[in-house]
């Protein structure tokens, strides 16, 4: 069976795959953004309550595994009366694990506004709710962009693991033609291209052109 | 607070009372002493201006003012009510930030950096206290905003980001923004320091039309000697977190009484 021959039996499938994996991708994304914002600022709220609540979240999604949070969501919550199907314990599991990291990126950004701006938005008598979401969140969004572009394709590529409870995404597909042709060259080969081509061609440009589109909100070019 | 709240009055009365006292004003931090009992009044639409050597206190006479700093001894009051402290049971108690927040409103500050919203434009960061805080409309925060920004001399630049503007540009941008929120008192704190000695003149000529034409109360930290002694009411001469030497700017400036001084003005002058 030539290549072409390979693509021609099983693009459908493939691209049934690639597709449920872009939903997970994008839910995920949805999930972690969610995550990170709620509690990275929580980890730098003033209440002890909230800012130990955050850092619970943060020690526990980036202190364990990825595939033992997806199978604790997936086999063990239905055990506690909260069942979910398949596919969201996927894009919840993968979300809520990067949101972890995405949290520290949020702190981290809000502590590197500068201190001036923090000073100017008291002396405006700034409510700090107010001086939060107009003044230091937008400038903490431009410093968080890059390394988020690194989280986002971490995310794409975490979304593979959702196969192993059987949501029907790209890696799933490429494992059960694996199995049933053992033609493992053409489906593993084809699946890295895809993921490859999707971080490389749509995410990273995608990230680059949020930083220049927010770079010249701010009068940068 | 580690002394007896009940020798400072709960508010100043009578005739004549100052647009801001300093009683008994002590900051510290760890063991090293900052302002050291420090008392200082200024009457409304005076114009004082603070040298010395840095560490001297300076900056946080302003700081304090504005509330970016807290202090640990003393009382703050500004228009005969306590800042930094509030009434309760007949006593004063540590201010709230509700009241921290009302009495804040009396007083603006321009800082050394600027520190404009670099996401907003000229007329963007003039327009944002007085639509997020005082609750102006957009139009009213807008003809507010650009009759500043016309006083400046930075109207044409109402458009531009912060990163376009040069210091000297941002610095009058950032005198704009905090005149919008109609501050009864004007804390300059170095706002000469960080620019190109060439623009200079053009923040300072904006302060100095200011004085001439408000009837604001200004605090101003400066290393300009010259421009200190052509405008101020009174001149502050702080060493060690002390005043020092004050009085009128001819006679602190030309006739210095003590050691101190003298010897500071001469190191600066011969600087210059």
């Amino acid at each position: 069976m030539t290549y072409i021959e390979f693509l021609d039996v099983y693009g459908g499938r493939l691209i049934d795959g690639t597709i449920v994996t872009i939903y997970q991708f994008f839910l995920a994304t949805f999930v972690a953004v969610v995550a990170a914002l709620t509690f990275g600022l929580m980890r730098l709220a003033r209440s002890p309550v909230l800012r130990a609540v955050a850092v619970a979240y943060i020690e526990f999604f980036r202190g364990t595994s990825l595939l033992v949070q997806l199978f604790w969501i997936f086999f063990v919550l239905p055990l506690f009366g909260i069942t979910l199907d398949k596919f969201t314990a996927g894009f919840l599991a993968v979300g809520l694990n990067m949101g972890a990291y995405g949290a520290e990126l949020v702190r981290g950004a809000v502590l590197a506004v500068p201190k001036g701006q923090w000073e100017a938005a008291l002396a405006l008598n700034m409510a700090p709710h107010n001086r939060m979401r107009r003044i230091i969140l937008p400038q903490a969004f431009i410093i968080m962009l890059p390394p988020w572009g690194n989280l986002i394709i971490e995310i794409l590529k975490g979304t593979a693991l959702v196969a192993l409870i059987a949501v029907a995404d790209l890696m799933f597909e490429v494992r059960q033609i694996n199995i049933t042709t053992f033609l493992s060259a053409e489906a593993f080969g084809t699946a890295i291209v895809i993921y490859y081509v999707i971080a490389r061609f749509f995410v990273t440009p995608g990230m680059r052109g949020l930083e220049r589109l927010m770079n010249r909100r701010i009068g940068k070019v | 607070m580690t002394e007896n709240m009940e020798s400072y009055p709960l508010s100043l009365e009578g005739d004549g009372i100052p647009m801001v006292r300093f009683q008994n004003v002590t900051k510290r931090y760890g063991s090293l002493v900052v302002l050291n009992q420090l008392d200082i009044d200024v009457s409304a639409g005076e114009m004082v201006t603070i040298i010395g050597p840095s560490g001297s206190g300076k900056t946080t006479v302003l700081r304090m003012l504005m509330t970016l700093e807290t202090i640990d001894d003393g009382v703050i009051y500004v228009e005969g009510e306590p800042l930094t402290h509030m009434e309760r049971n007949g006593r004063l108690v540590p201010a709230s930030s509700a009241h921290l927040r009302r009495m804040r409103s009396k007083i603006g500050m321009c800082f050394q950096h600027f520190n404009l919203f670099p996401h907003m434009t000229a007329l963007g960061n003039c327009m944002e206290g007085p639509v997020q805080v005082l609750g102006l409309s957009r139009k009213e925060a807008e003809e507010r905003s650009l009759e500043l920004l016309d006083m400046v001399g930075m109207i044409e630049k109402r458009d531009q980001h912060p990163s376009r503007l040069s210091g000297g540009q941002q610095q009058r941008v950032a005198i704009a923004r905090a005149l919008a929120m109609r501050p009864k008192v004007m804390l300059f704190d170095e706002v000469t320091s960080a620019l190109d000695p060439e623009v200079i003149s053009e923040v300072t000529s904006v302060i100095k039309h200011l004085v001439d034409t408000h009837n604001l109360t200004m605090l101003m930290v400066t290393h300009q000697m010259g421009f200190a002694k052509e405008i101020s009411d009174r001149v502050c001469f702080f060493f060690d977190g002390a005043i020092e030497e004050q009085g009128a700017p001819t006679k602190l400036f030309e006739n210095p009484e003590r050691e101190r001084t003298q010897q500071f003005l001469n190191a600066v002058l011969h600087a210059n």
